[in-house]
């Protein structure tokens, strides 16, 4: 079996998988990291949504092996010593979150679509993640959230 | 999916190897769109070739008459890019709207004019544009290279390496998105060209096509009004939950004339 | 209950929710995070065909394939059939139909995903690859797939029980009074409306896991569901005869259900059942087409409507013929949704006096129909609100003075209305006219002009309404046909150093009770809310309870545990004035506080907690030691929330897109816990309300029975930029039956809003002379109704 090798949340790591194994799975099950979940089969609901090379992908959509070398970093990673990102703190804050399924893929959607950016009209926004689906929220609070968290993260 | 062996080659060279070496292989670039289809059984290669390491496939480079983009140009690369932005808004415009934040940020012009999806977004401005499609093995012109529902001129393990662009006076597309896949259920790339006014069409049929009707009406007079003033037929368009044959055909006049009114 | 001392956690505060940290940070635990030591994966292969009989199974090469366990079909299964918790009789008395469920189909396949075989693998790759070398013989038979057909004579059967695949043909209300009011009536108003099939599409796909534990002979069952008590009663006593006291179902962080995951399915009986036989854990997790195919789906019924008016616009009867959709067979509580829980609200908040309402549940060969958010009350009120509106544009009379001459005057109340429910209190007029300021209804026309100049149509459209939730008074629904009780329960476990752990038999996924309920307890005990836990999802831990859907959790949840807390109260009361050597009657209780009144004794909550698990100055001779208490809420009656919802659409006619630019909603969902909360569920029935008028629909094709709407890139999610911002207010009338006075607030945003919507697509459609259409309203939809009234017109 191949191996694949590649930083997650700043740690190296290495594991078996198959040609077929896609990134979503390799850190779910290899890595046991659940924060990133699987919630459709043809790459629309952005529930897996994480970051390679500080970029917004979905992990269902590309092979474990396609990551090989590559800085990724999960929802479980996105936190720093204890302390929630201000875009974490921004969907406590707005109430941007109901069943929680879909909060991580658009945690770190949102963190990608804000990148250099402190103010975001709620179109951009709403357009901007046109890749997350949620059935909780009707997206008003997500979008307060968003908003809030861009300029919490201050352009950075 | 089913199983595969996957290889990673550095460049195009043991890219064209690896593909002539394996029984039933197939290149992945990207990977939005061949990802899916496997996931749903739908193909079964016995090899993946990912082109995503191949630097010779990276860049942006202005040059000759217009801009040219290696195959492994990502989206989002081409939608954020100074050079396109400034020499063909209309392309940048375009890169921005196919699929997602996320699928820019891993989907390929490459694989988009390589897989030629009836409804992708990239044909109608290769269509549009004039465009050339350089291969590793030569270079094919976008009148000679789309020729129909997921097929191309391309050979087998044929792979492109970059497409030109020409730079044309002023171009605009606009996008009418099925609401579900958000795939176009009719896009038109409209362009004032040097040998005249181009209008291609994406979503509306089989595969992208050229519409001689709306091109010689805009060619005349390059307005929204002259566009709308265009019945294009119904024949041979798709039809399917989203939209009839005539719904098709509705939009690509009402969108040639947006696109044209809004031409930069 | 105190009304809220406006304490920054207590009643009326919008806390931050509890359960956030663990959400936002990836430590959820959903089903499918959960794994079980020496775990097997399950496949499940289902039917292509959407009716056939099942020659022959083939499972030989398929057994023999790597890392396969087991392969169990059918012809292996020896349990009972998945029970239909609604008996419904028919007009002349019989019982309705009740064909047989089993999780594993025996002879026949009866829609395309019906389960055929089930594949045990050391992997769920391997399972699925042995699963596609399963040979299996069908012979492919004519099925049924349109609903408006599908009672005609002649058709395709689906069951040989269901003559005409009719399961029940039930009425309500009074035909005699309705024919006579219509003899009178100065106008009628006539309407078909067909309410589409919608598949719920919660975000996480269910899953289970199945576990045996061959030492004491207990079975555990962790699965996605909105209430693990009801999924162990159901499978433990009617499917696999397991004693409930040897199986445990729990029901961890679950990812939205919005009444898809109430139901006892089939794969929860089947990883159960496999587990004691294989003796391992088996996991079954659905991929989204899988739950494109299998989750019960929403709605799907048509309706004939006529109203009949006074020469005033006055209503004076309304009549209603319903067909409703069962799907191939009956659901957990599908019989109920088109009548229980849409005909009785047939009255709305209007005092229309004679109704009659006909319902025909059919059968077809299509996946199961049952509750989505709003069960019935979405379909009522679309039918109602586009009733209404039509008579105003034919009557000539005022859309919205139409509405307010006919509300249910203020002091009508308890009103009884014709069909069965009988309505505690409301304000119709109240939360009206909040939604015209709101929206300003009567700035609309400039723009609308404003709009014009841009080419584009604009449209506003109301919608008044209420439901009944707060599900339900067990003896009025036993009577009515329901298997089951419809009460709640609240254990409240005071600990010796004053933390608290509430138990809760419902269930919260998204709905925030972690936090809201910690809210009442930190209010009624004078604790502070970080000491307070809530805890639910395990029935090994929590009392018997019926789980959360039908807008019930505050309403009798909540009530169940304001009753524990008055016990604990009561209890306290008489440790603290043994401790104050005062009598019980003295003893008053604020803030966390006992005081004897008109002295300066107290004695705070954490003494007396402490007090009652260390009882040595204690009435030992009268009292128990301890401080928990359990109390069982069965509500007196369903509850009324509702309200007015306004919509404002921008539609550009050469394409067809219909853009939302405007939503107000004023809801009266009685007392708010949690404003932000509320207003959070709001939001979310509001997008669903919006998905099903504008977006969403399942179709099936009519000859082969496919699922053409198989995966989110046919079947229209809302996406961000489908949905504008929403305007919420808020008018309380309380609930008067309830401790509470709480109402519930789950669903009625998918509940008013649809109509709202529609009514706004079709005021601004007015002007090119169209006069109906159906949801979803999309963009074809909305440029074809244009072109043919343009070619009317010609």
């Amino acid at each position: 079996m191949p191996t694949v090798s590649m930083t997650v949340n700043g740690k190296a790591v290495t594991g078996e998988v198959e040609g077929r194994t896609l990134l979503v799975h390799f850190l779910r099950d290899k890595l046991h990291l659940t924060g990133t979940h699987v919630g459709c089969d043809t790459a629309q609901c952005g529930a897996c949504t994480v970051h390679l090379g500080g970029k917004a992908i979905k992990s269902c959509n590309i092979l474990a092996l396609q990551a090989e070398g590559a800085s990724i970093t999960t929802i479980e990673g996105l936190a720093q010593n204890g302390t929630l990102h201000p875009m974490q703190e921004a969907f406590r804050d707005n109430h941007g979150l109901q069943c929680g399924f879909c909060t991580p893929g658009m945690v770190m959607a949102a963190v990608s679509l804000v990148k250099g950016k402190t103010n975001l009209s709620d179109e951009e926004i709403r357009h901007g993640l046109d890749g997350n689906i949620c059935r909780c929220t009707g997206y008003h609070n997500i979008v307060k959230a968003v908003k809030a968290g861009a300029q919490a993260m201050g352009g950075k | 999916m089913h199983n595969f062996a996957f290889h990673r080659p550095t460049s195009v060279a043991d890219a064209a190897k690896a593909i002539g070496a394996a029984s039933d292989g197939k290149f992945v670039a990207g990977g939005q769109t061949l990802l899916p289809t496997l996931r749903q059984r739908l193909a079964q290669p016995s090899d993946m070739i990912d082109l995503s390491a191949i630097a010779e496939l990276k860049g942006i480079k202005v040059e000759g008459d217009g801009i040219t983009i290696g195959a492994g140009t990502t989206h989002s690369e081409v939608a954020n890019s100074a050079d396109v932005q400034k020499t063909i808004p209309a392309l940048a415009h375009l890169a921005s709207l196919i699929g997602d934040h996320q699928v820019r940020q891993r989907g390929t012009i490459g694989g988009s004019i390589a897989n030629n999806d009836p409804a992708a977004d990239y044909p109608a401005a290769a269509l549009g544009l004039g465009a050339t499609v350089k291969t590793n093995k030569r270079e094919i012109k976008a009148d000679d290279f789309f020729k129909g529902m997921f097929e191309t001129a391309l050979e087998e393990g044929e792979i492109i390496v970059s497409l030109h662009f020409p730079k044309p006076e002023k171009a605009g597309y606009e996008k009418f998105r099925q609401p579900a896949s958000r795939f176009a259920l009719v896009g038109v790339f409209v362009a004032k060209t040097k040998s005249g006014v181009r209008v291609a069409v994406t979503g509306a049929g089989p595969g992208v096509f050229r519409s001689k009707e709306l091109e010689a009406a805009l060619g005349g007079n390059f307005s929204a009004d002259a566009a709308k003033g265009v019945k294009i037929s119904a024949n041979g368009l798709n039809g399917d939950l989203h939209g009839s044959p005539e719904y098709r055909a509705s939009l690509v006049s009402t969108l040639a004339g947006r696109a044209a009114a809004g031409a930069k | 209950m105190p009304e809220g001392t406006g304490s920054a956690t207590g009643i009326g505060a919008s806390v931050k929710r509890k359960e956030d940290f663990r959400f936002l940070t990836g430590r959820g635990t959903y089903t499918d995070d959960i794994n079980r030591p020496g775990q097997t994966y399950a496949y499940i292969l289902r039917s292509p065909h959407a009716s056939a009989d099942i020659a022959k199974i083939d499972t030989a090469k398929a057994k023999a394939a790597p890392g396969v366990v087991t392969i169990l079909t059918g012809a292996d299964y020896d349990k009972g059939g998945l029970p239909c918790g609604w008996q419904i009789h028919s007009k002349d008395g019989s019982p309705m139909a009740e064909p047989p469920h089993f999780p594993l189909c025996k002879d026949k396949v009866r829609h395309v995903g019906d389960q055929v075989a089930l594949v045990i693998a050391e992997t769920y790759a391997q399972a699925r690859d042995a699963a596609e070398l399963i040979d299996v013989t069908y012979q492919e038979t004519k099925p049924i797939i349109s609903l408006a057909d599908a009672d005609k004579p002649g058709q395709p059967q689906v069951w040989p029980d269901a003559k005409n695949n009719t399961c029940f043909d039930w009425h309500i209300g009074d035909k005699a009074a309705v024919d006579a009011a219509f003899a009178k009536a100065a106008h009628v108003t006539k309407i078909d409306i067909v309410n589409q099939r919608l598949i719920p599409n919660a975000m996480e796909p269910r899953a289970a896991i199945g576990d045996f534990d061959r030492a004491t002979g207990e079975f555990t069952l962790y699965t996605t569901s909105q209430n693990p008590h009801v999924i162990r009663l159901l499978m433990g006593a009617f499917v696999l005869q397991i004693p409930e006291s040897k199986l445990r179902v729990v029901a961890p962080d679950v990812g939205g259900g919005f009444g898809s995951k109430i139901f006892h399915y089939a794969e929860e009986a089947l990883v159960t059942w496999a587990a004691g036989k294989v003796e391992r854990p088996i996991k079954w997790t659905s991929d989204r087409s899988e739950a494109f195919l299998t989750d019960a789906h929403g709605r799907d019924q048509i309706n004939h409507a006529e109203l009949a008016m006074d020469k005033d616009g006055k209503f004076l009867a309304l009549r209603v013929a319903t067909k409703a959709n069962m799907g191939a067979y009956l659901s957990t509580f599908a019989p109920c949704v088109p009548t229980y829980l849409s005909a009785t609200l047939l009255a709305g908040v209007y005092s229309t006096p004679a109704i009659y309402g006909e319902v025909k549940a059919i059968f077809t060969n299509t996946a199961v129909v049952d509750a989505y958010r709003g069960a019935g009350r979405p379909e009522t009120t679309y039918l109602l609100e586009r009733l209404v509106e039509k008579a105003a544009r034919e009557t000539g009379i005022d859309r919205v003075e139409i509405r307010r001459k006919n509300f249910i005057p203020k002091d009508a109340f308890p009103y009884q209305t014709p069909v069965a429910l009988q309505y505690d209190s409301g304000d119709y007029f109240s939360t009206l006219d909040m939604a015209l300021k709101n929206a300003d209804w009567a700035g609309f026309e400039k723009r609308k002009a404003e709009a014009k100049g841009r080419g584009k149509l604009r449209g506003i459209g109301i919608s008044t309404y209420l439901e009944a939730c707060g599900i339900a008074p067990s003896a009025v629904v036993g009577s009515l046909g329901a298997r089951a009780g419809l009460y709640e329960t609240g254990q409240i476990r005071v600990h010796p150093t004053g933390s608290v752990t509430v138990f809760t038999g419902t269930h919260s996924h998204g709905q925030g009770h972690e936090t809201t309920f910690a809210q009442l307890v930190s209010e009624g005990l004078g604790i502070p809310i970080e000491n307070i836990e809530v805890s639910h999802g395990d029935t090994n831990k929590i009392p018997f309870g019926m789980g959360t859907y039908g807008s019930r959790s505050l309403a009798v949840g909540g009530s169940a545990i304001v009753k524990a807390m008055d016990k604990i109260i009561t209890k306290s009361k008489r440790i603290a004035a043994h401790l104050m050597e005062a009598s019980v009657a003295d003893v008053e209780f604020k803030n966390g506080v006992f005081t004897v009144v008109g002295t300066d004794k107290s004695v705070p909550f954490g003494t007396v907690a402490l007090t009652a698990y260390v009882p040595h100055n204690y009435p030992i001779t009268e009292l128990e030691p301890g401080l928990e208490e359990t109390a069982f809420y069965d509500p007196l009656n369903f509850t009324f929330p509702g309200g007015c919802h306004i919509c404002e659409v921008e539609i550009d006619p050469d394409t067809g897109t219909v853009e939302v630019v405007n939503f107000t909603a004023v809801d009266d969902i009685g007392r708010v816990i949690n404003p932000m909360i509320a207003e959070g569920q709001i939001h979310g029935g509001v997008a669903q309300g919006i998905g099903q008028a504008l977006l969403e629909a399942a179709a099936y094709d009519e000859e082969s029975g496919q699922l053409l709407t198989g995966s989110y890139m046919d079947y229209c999610m809302p996406r961000a930029d489908n949905i504008p911002n929403i305007n919420v207010g808020n008018h309380v009338t309380l609930c008067t039956h309830n401790p509470l006075g709480a109402k519930g607030v789950g669903e009625v945003g998918a509940i008013g809003s649809p109509p709202a919507v529609i009514n706004a697509v079709l005021d601004a459609l007015l002007p090119l002379g169209v006069k109906d259409i159906a949801m979803p309203a999309t963009p074809h939809k909305v440029w074809q109704a244009i072109q043919t009234a343009k070619k009317a017109a010609e």
